[in-house]
């Protein structure tokens, strides 16, 4: 049986009555058309689903739909405000913190939320912060240069 | 000349990646779109007397069911494009018909209105299983036992012996011989988007159009076109966004197929994505070698000869280039050393697994691998110091090209340069006197290295199954605007920046006013695609030549408006001055003229040719089009392609030296230092470049450390998600100390060698070579990968 659900994403309203099996990336991608959050492992191991949820990084892969009913969610598409990027996806830009492309908006999810909780972090710290993402192209380097320049950024620096 | 090429440039790709608006295949949608889920075994080896899809075709949401037999006369075999002397190759079928011949065989295809019914319906199909005695074991299935293909008679598909010289004679002219045997493990290669089609066919125009994430449209055109049995000329296949492929991405998969015959028959588009669990259960895997090499050395650290005599573990079925892979292994065995006399003796052998593919370096890391662990095990032998051995051996950089006893000529090189950077970087002797006083200490600290010499560039098209070119064409448009259409499709190596930089210095124009188009068979003239380190090598000097032609048509055209000779003009950054002009004050140039890079803005402007001293390449593209002034007999237009074919392999290579701490109480093994001196030729975008070079290390770290794909002794796949198949995560890797040297390849016009496959065929041995120097105290030389914590605490506690 369906249920309905009441979900604001990016800023915007959105009901919508669901099976309650369907998963929240599911929603995302294929009733909001939202397709930059990924599918890369079904797991919670890999991240490329990361989403913000009512302010917490979650993989959205494990959590249904109605589980965020009346939620705030931010996507990869609505983390830029006013067209500005976030200063980790330009971070990621400046530093080459991407090559395929595909855990990208996870990942970047993923630091803005380290960002958050730790305005000014060490690379053991951002790596750490990282650990629920995983990238096979970068090696990592690059996306831990990438939250750094996006801390010192954010810093005014 | 050079305004981009060799800068760190920021990727122009980027912006649509990072904002969540680029298209992976999934990220497409279709009106009436269904959705494809499969049936796959259970079981390494079995008979299938049956598969009952009643229930299955009641369930809501179900369109249709297909089974093997549904499909056996109507789909055509997965195809392998190796040929090898005498080679099995078995008949493999897109569906499983009689036998099902390892974990994730796809068996019945279900399609549904939704995903979430197409899943269900797997559930309601149930397989009538015979379970068969498995071949698990390479060297057990290449012995006897179970039989995979009984047609054959044995798990044999091949035996090929390969190299140069007297390998008896040098070995017996050898003061001291090491063997060592070594085991290459199984490996997924994870490409972090799993492999997904779409497939839509137009039954009026009788046109298939089929989405995948490859890296090879156009050969993947062919063959769907074989198989499917549609004209290739109606089959057009797009690689939109690739979310990494790694070598798994080079193939032609039974889904591929199967989506594109099954949208003909239902007249709808289709959809399968697959999932983590299928990808590694059906997406190809790689390495997979159990080998002993025998190393023949003076007293001194000369080399004499190594044999290398192999079992390849290549799964139930040839995949496109499965059986090719160890020959690559062969060729590379002399590594950076002169070597008299080589010679690899390998057994190609079917197992009921996966089949093993091209993944990420593709027989070379086993080579580099075995080469780089013998020298260590030969210094351990003479008591020398690592990097002696090496030095030893190394050809000089004046004896390029130098001929290897496996039958290749390096093109260019300077082993010792490198070697020399990175014991510079490392503070080599520092290092040896840190592990002095750590030993003293009582704690483990090893220092390992390798120097490697990789294949790249492929190929000479002698030497490729299927074409070893690539093309290009360069159009400039009416407006000033360039189009770059490459056949070397990418998967997140950035050609639209690198080839956008090369292009746009060759024109003079601006790099934004450049687009490089891949990846749509509908589009892009024929080409070969991206693997193998080729794509700048080969594609991107395609692309250069193709560049220089279209310039010669240009002049020609400048040369009639500007009333000299061609051969008089001169050009520089996008224009063509008359020989007076030359020598004319810039700024009456520039204001006369649109500033290069800038193309007219609204309507297109009349070109006023009278009196003019110069024009721009992006002038003259308006002119060309309008084709009122063109010299006589001139084509108008302003576009060329190029098909390059080149004449060798590029050999990049390098040093890497590692440094391992390991705690004595867990047996866990810590990278503290990483230290890469990689020589890939004239670098393009050095950003991009440190980013392959990354991105391969940390592969090779995972297959040093943490990785393998394991089957138990029944074939169940026991790795088969990501909460097994241990990927590297970035709190485990250390900050990577990179740098280069420069020495171009002769090979091609832009001196570029290829930096794709580097880091996982440097860095394996530096790693493990550490591990054992650190353990060499407890008398270890040699330890198997991945080196597991558990492996050793075990040496350290006996």
């Amino acid at each position: 049986m369906k249920q309905a659900i009441s979900i604001n994403v990016n800023g915007i309203d959105h009901t919508a009555d669901v099976e309650p099996r369907l998963l929240l990336v599911h929603y995302l991608r294929d009733v909001l058309s939202l397709t930059g959050t990924h599918i890369g492992c079904e797991t919670s191991i890999c991240g490329a689903c990361t989403v913000m949820i009512d302010g917490q990084a979650v993989k959205s892969c494990t959590m249904f739909a109605v589980q965020a009913d009346g939620a705030r969610i931010t996507t990869i598409e609505g983390l830029a405000t006013n067209g500005e990027l976030h200063p980790v996806q330009e971070g990621f830009w400046e530093k080459h913190g991407l090559q395929c492309g595909y855990c990208t908006p996870g990942m970047i999810i993923a630091g803005a939320q380290l960002l958050d909780r730790n305005a000014d972090p060490s690379r053991a710290e951002i790596r750490h912060g990282l650990e629920g993402n995983l990238c096979r192209c970068t090696g990592y380097q690059h996306i831990v240069e990438a939250v750094e320049f996006a801390a010192k950024k954010a810093a005014g620096g | 000349m050079s305004k981009y090429v060799g800068k760190r440039i920021k990727r122009t790709e980027d912006p649509r990646l990072i904002k969540g608006l680029a298209h992976y295949v999934d990220d497409i949608g279709l009106p009436n779109i269904l959705h494809v889920a499969f049936v796959r075994s259970l079981y390494a080896h079995a008979r299938i007397n049956g598969v009952d899809t009643s229930e299955a075709l009641k369930a809501p949401g179900v369109v249709a069911v297909y089974t093997g037999e549904d499909v056996a006369e109507k789909v055509g075999p997965v195809p392998c494009a190796a040929a090898l002397p005498d080679l099995k190759v078995p008949d493999y079928r897109v569906l499983a018909t009689d036998k099902a011949l390892f974990v994730g065989h796809p068996i019945a295809a279900v399609v549904a209105t939704d995903k979430y019914s197409a899943r269900d319906a797997v559930d309601l199909i149930s397989v009538d299983y015979e379970e068969l005695p498995v071949a698990i074991d390479v060297e057990t299935a290449a012995q006897g036992g179970a039989v995979i293909h009984e047609k054959f008679g044995d798990n044999i598909a091949y035996k090929l012996t390969s190299g140069e010289g007297d390998i008896e004679a040098a070995l017996k002219s050898a003061d001291h011989i090491v063997t060592q045997r070594m085991v290459h493990q199984r490996l997924a290669p994870i490409a972090m988007e799993p492999r997904g089609v779409l497939a839509r066919y137009f039954p009026g125009e009788e046109e298939l159009t089929i989405w995948s994430s490859t890296q090879i449209p156009h050969l993947l055109r062919t063959q769907l076109a074989l198989m499917i049995g549609i004209p290739e000329n109606k089959l057009r296949v797009i690689t939109p966004e690739v979310g990494g492929g790694f070598g798994s991405k080079l193939n032609v998969y039974a889904e591929e197929a199967l989506l594109g015959w099954i949208s003909i028959q239902l007249g709808q588009p289709v959809k399968w994505i697959e999932s983590r669990r299928e990808n590694v259960q059906a997406t190809i895997h790689g390495r997979a070698q159990v080998g002993t090499v025998e190393v023949g050395c003076k007293n001194d650290g000369t080399l004499t000869g190594l044999r290398y005599n192999v079992f390849a573990d290549l799964g139930a079925y040839h995949q496109l280039l499965t059986p090719a892979i160890p020959t690559l292994t062969g060729l590379m065995l002399s590594g950076a050393y002169k070597i008299p006399a080589i010679q690899m003796n390998v057994t190609g052998v079917f197992t009921n697994k996966m089949s093993t593919d091209a993944y990420r370096g593709a027989g070379r890391p086993e080579a580099t691998y075995v080469v780089e662990r013998a020298m260590d095990i030969v210094a351990a032998e003479l008591k020398m110091d690592p990097v002696e051995v090496r030095r030893k051996n190394f050809p000089a950089a004046t004896e390029f090209p130098f001929h290897t006893a496996t039958g290749l000529d390096y093109d260019s090189g300077n082993y010792q340069g490198a070697l020399d950077k990175a014991l510079g970087i490392s503070g080599y002797e520092t290092l040896r006197a840190d592990q002095a006083k750590a030993r003293a200490a009582g704690k483990l600290m090893g220092i390992g290295m390798s120097s490697y010499v990789e294949i790249c560039a492929l190929g000479p098209s002698q030497a490729m199954p299927a074409g070893g070119w690539e093309s290009a064409t360069v159009r400039i448009e009416p407006t000033g605007k360039v189009t770059v259409m490459t056949g070397a499709s990418p998967h997140g190596q950035g050609q639209e920046t690198s080839f956008a930089q090369i292009a746009a210095d060759e024109l003079g124009v601006n790099l934004h006013d450049i687009t490089v188009i891949h990846g749509d068979t509908g589009v892009v003239q024929y080409g070969i695609g991206t693997f193998g380190s080729r794509a700048t090598a080969v594609g991107g000097t395609a692309m250069l030549i193709a560049i220089q032609r279209l310039k010669e048509k240009a002049a020609k055209i400048a040369a009639h408006i500007l009333q000299c000779e061609a051969s008089a003009l001169a050009f520089d950054a996008g224009r063509y001055y008359r020989p007076a002009a030359a020598a004319a004050s810039t700024t009456e140039v520039s204001e006369l003229d649109v500033p290069v890079g800038e193309a007219p803005a609204g309507a297109l402007p009349e070109p006023d040719t009278e009196g003019r001293k110069t024009l721009t390449i992006q002038e003259i593209a308006l002119i060309a089009h309008i084709a009122k002034e063109l010299p006589p007999d001139t084509e108008p237009g302003l576009s060329a392609t190029y098909f390059f074919e080149p004449k060798n392999f590029t050999f990049p290579f390098g040093t890497h030296i590692c440094v391992v701490e390991i705690d004595k109480d867990t047996g866990e093994t810590k990278i503290v230092r990483y230290i890469a001196v990689d020589d890939c030729g004239k670098v393009i975008n050095p950003l991009l470049v440190d980013g392959q070079v990354h991105g391969g290390i940390v592969q090779a770290m995972g297959q040093a450390l943490y990785e393998e794909v394991v089957y138990d002794e029944q074939g169940q796949l026991i790795t088969g998600e990501l909460m097994d198949y241990a990927l590297p995560k970035a709190s485990q890797i250390p900050w990577l100390e990179t740098d280069r040297t420069e020495t171009p390849s002769p090979v091609n016009p832009l001196g570029v060698k290829g930096v794709g496959e580097a880091g996982t065929i440097g860095a394996t041995p530096a790693i493990v070579n550490a591990i054992v120097d650190a353990l060499s105290p407890f008398g270890v030389k040699h330890l198997d990968m991945p080196v597991r914590p558990e492996n050793v605490w075990k040496i350290i506690k006996t």
